[in-house]
């Protein structure tokens, strides 16, 4: 999941945008609020106006995508004002200090896949519980069960409604794979891909190859592979219970163990993954595949730009099974003075009809397993990924997640894995010792 | 790197009047309304320096976690003893203290001659001098990743001269000493026209005609460089070194954001400086109570380093004979600990 600071700041003015039309659209509730300020011409006298503000990390897209301007036009009274700090991991500094204080809190509050269960575990209590309003029967169904359990504590408390997910597959460019002599086309590479033995054996392949274009390997980096297997075990940096045991689980084993098995059969680039080198290679071609949670594609397209248009698609296969990357939720704080308003417009944002709107327009893979399945996503096809059926692909993917428990330090966890992993690859560091050293950086953070 | 000018505030302690006199000016009409006149300083102060700075000590005893602020437990020395026997405190040491001298010997020499050849009359004196200070008034955030670009190990403009010149080609990033001279290469391009300005400034304060004794007598350039312009700057200079100690202590950007912004200092810690450790323990890994202590054992570092380069001056005047320098010792304190933060 994790590594999310960055990967919220993904999707910025990619997927371009048809927001234009509904701009217009600003004006009405500015003229709307002059009118009722003069006390003529309120249409809603019975509900008193309201400010909601709302919280947010990176680039979440309901501005973007038009959702405020519509909501407002459906609610005359509200008026909604976003407040955006730009990395996710300033945004959670933020909001423990003001947990903590108990006040500057939003009235909506956007909660990360790298600090939910830390919400969930020590702050539930501070959020209202959406398992708990008279609508919670509805709620619970439309979304995914892993997305609704992952912000639900022990005690059956549900922090947030999910907005965006991350199910995972492999992003490749059929030309260079071609290129090599391999096959390229996607149901082929399915069944070749089947288990990350299968395409690891096939990195080799290409890695063989003496028509490959120079310079480029067959994944981006040995911490693509790593930071999603992990997740496809039984467990991955935690116990049953959510206590950090990276040393025994059998995700972080599997996962070190086809790692460091492509770091050292020399199939991957060797990068680190959103450092600026990674996002120069988007267009460089210097790696073949990368494990492509939904986001990415936005990523590779903002990264690869308009020139390599065609040049990507997207596999239907995650080697391993399927599992998820990032993701995204909304929660009120109890200390909201608007919770009633909170509730509703959260609600709505991540109701069928919106959460297709964010994919449509932006390219948020919804949670919502209604709006995944409706034919304006299923039927989906990505046209710079070679019309790759994605809205099938991702769906599917995501019907068949099984998600292990996740806890308080994922995100520092997988930092000091992935960390290690490239000195595995490029200072051909023992994978024993580069085992340790993680652990060590590990115990810095579990204390 | 030098912290910045409010890092040396000479004290006023210079010449304390004896207290009979004290107490008679106590006495005037208008000696109250001075105490009004400082009391923002001080309040500024109490809030912003005083306040953190015992808060930090407190924290430090305790194990906390933002996330869980109101469960702080008391823990003792636990912290201290932690960080004692932590690799990872005695890496970030060691990589302080050598990141340090990398940067601050070389600036100080450079400085030492730029400042020299300015003080000639040139043409076009003034231009020099103020882009000698450019590279200071540049963001460091700017500087840093143009320095990234340059250092790149595969397509950098460092790695493709030193292949124009069949020199080998280190990894810029990933090794260890290669990577603390790029370091110290942005901290010495940053701070070298802000210490040669200081240098020119005690240049020029020296008295000319003592350089035209030292002619007169048959002194070279070089020989009235040595006996002239040296001693007379020893002060200026011991500011420089101290000022230049605690701005080494707490190197923190530069590093930062030359692993894009991850706080460990490079994938094997690498070029983490105790700043780096410091946030890394606060922020990333939400353990302030460690963080604390070691932003407290940084602080009794620092002291410790400006008072051994104080002794030595001392020292080293006494075995000369020359008069005591008159170099208040800088402040130093948890406001330049905040501040790197």
């Amino acid at each position: 999941m994790p590594r999310l600071s960055r990967t919220t700041t993904r999707l910025t003015g990619v997927v371009a945008v048809a927001v234009l039309g509904l701009a217009g659209t600003a004006g009405c509730s500015s003229d709307k609020k002059a009118d009722s300020a003069t006390g003529s011409g309120a249409t809603n006298a019975s509900s008193a106006k309201v400010t909601l503000t709302v919280g947010l990390f990176g680039t979440f897209g309901f501005k973007e995508a038009g959702l405020y301007d519509a909501y407002t036009k459906l609610h005359p009274n509200i008026t909604i004002k976003e407040d955006t700090v730009e990395q996710s991991s300033d945004y959670w500094t933020r909001l423990k200090t003001r947990l903590a204080s108990g006040s500057g809190l939003d009235d909506v509050q956007g909660i990360e896949i790298g600090f939910v269960s830390d919400v969930v575990q020590n702050h539930a209590d501070q959020f209202v519980d959406f398992g708990s309003l008279p609508d919670s029967g509805d709620l619970k169904s439309s979304f995914y069960d892993w997305k609704w359990n992952q912000a639900t504590s022990s005690d059956s408390k549900t922090v947030g409604l999910g907005t965006d997910a991350g199910p995972e597959a492999i992003c490749y460019r059929p030309d260079l794979l071609k290129a090599a002599g391999l096959p390229s086309d996607g149901a082929e590479l399915a069944a070749k891909w089947s288990s990350w033995e299968d395409y690891i054996a096939f990195g080799k392949q290409y890695e063989a190859s003496p028509t490959k274009p120079a310079n480029s390997k067959f994944v981006d980096s040995a911490a693509s592979i790593f930071s999603t297997a992990v997740y496809q075990g039984k467990n991955a940096y935690n116990d049953d219970s959510g206590k950090p045991a990276p040393s025994n689980s059998d995700g972080v084993t599997n996962a070190w163990k086809y790692a460091t098995e492509a770091a050292q059969g020399k199939i991957t680039a060797g990068l680190s993954q959103f450092s600026p080198p990674w996002n120069k290679a988007f267009s460089s071609g210097a790696f073949a595949t990368i494990a492509c949670p939904t986001w990415m594609m936005g990523y590779i397209q903002g990264q690869a730009g308009t020139a390599n248009s065609g040049k990507w698609s997207v596999a239907p296969v995650l080697p391993g099974g399927a599992t998820n990357w990032g993701g995204s939720w909304l929660g009120v704080p109890k200390a909201s003075k608007h919770q009633k308003e909170a509730i509703a417009l959260v609600e709505w944002l991540t109701s069928k009809q919106q959460e297709i709107t964010m994919w449509t327009q932006g390219g948020h893979w919804p949670s919502n397993s209604q709006a995944a399945e409706d034919p304006a996503v299923k039927n989906a096809k990505a046209a710079y990924f070679s019309d790759a059926p994605v809205g099938q692909i991702f769906g599917d993917i995501s019907s068949k997640m099984k998600i292990p428990p996740i806890g308080l330090y994922d995100t520092q966890m997988q930092t000091a894995f992935t960390q290690a992993l490239t000195n595995v690859e490029t200072k051909n560091t023992d994978p024993g010792k580069a085992f340790g050293d993680a652990l060590k950086a590990i115990e810095q953070v579990t204390g | 790197m030098p912290a910045s000018s409010k890092t040396a505030a000479p004290p006023a302690a210079a010449s304390r009047p004896p207290a009979a006199s004290r107490r008679r000016r106590s006495t005037r009409p208008g000696s109250k309304i001075a105490y009004a006149y400082v009391a923002p300083f001080f309040l500024v102060f109490a809030a912003f320096s005083l306040y953190p700075w015992l808060d930090t000590a407190w924290v430090s005893l305790h194990n906390v976690r933002l996330t869980s602020y109101d469960k702080q437990t008391w823990v003792g020395l636990d912290n201290y003893r932690n960080l004692f026997t932590n690799e990872f405190f005695y890496n970030a040491l060691r990589n302080t203290i050598s990141i340090g001298i990398i940067s601050t010997v070389p600036q100080l020499c450079l400085a030492l001659g730029i400042a020299h050849l300015l003080n000639y009359r040139l043409r076009g004196r003034t231009f020099f001098r103020v882009a000698m200070l450019m590279p200071y008034a540049t963001s460091l955030a700017a500087a840093t990743v143009i320095f990234l670009e340059l250092f790149d190990a595969n397509l950098g403009i460092v790695n493709w001269g030193l292949h124009l010149l069949h020199l080998p080609q280190p990894d810029w990033q990933g090794s260890k000493w290669p990577s603390q001279v790029a370091i110290s290469a942005i901290v010495t391009w940053r701070w070298t026209g802000y210490n040669a300005l200081i240098y020119l400034a005690g240049m020029q304060a020296i008295d000319s005609a003592l350089y035209e004794a030292a002619a007169i007598d048959g002194a070279s350039r070089w020989q009235q460089f040595r006996h002239v312009t040296l001693p007379g700057l020893r002060p200026t200079i011991l500011f420089t070194i101290v000022v230049s100690t605690i701005g080494a202590a707490q190197l923190f950007g530069e590093p930062l954001l030359y692993h894009n912004g991850i706080p460990n200092g490079g994938t094997a810690g690498q070029y983490q400086t105790l700043g780096l450790l410091m946030y890394q323990q606060g922020w990333t890994n939400d353990r302030l109570g460690l963080a604390a202590a070691t932003a407290w054992t940084m602080f009794a570092i620092i002291v410790l380093a400006v008072l051994t380069n104080l002794f030595l001056a001392r020292r080293r005047e006494h075995k000369l004979g020359s008069p005591a320098l008159s170099v208040g010792a800088p402040v130093v304190g948890p406001a330049a600990l905040e501040a790197s933060r």
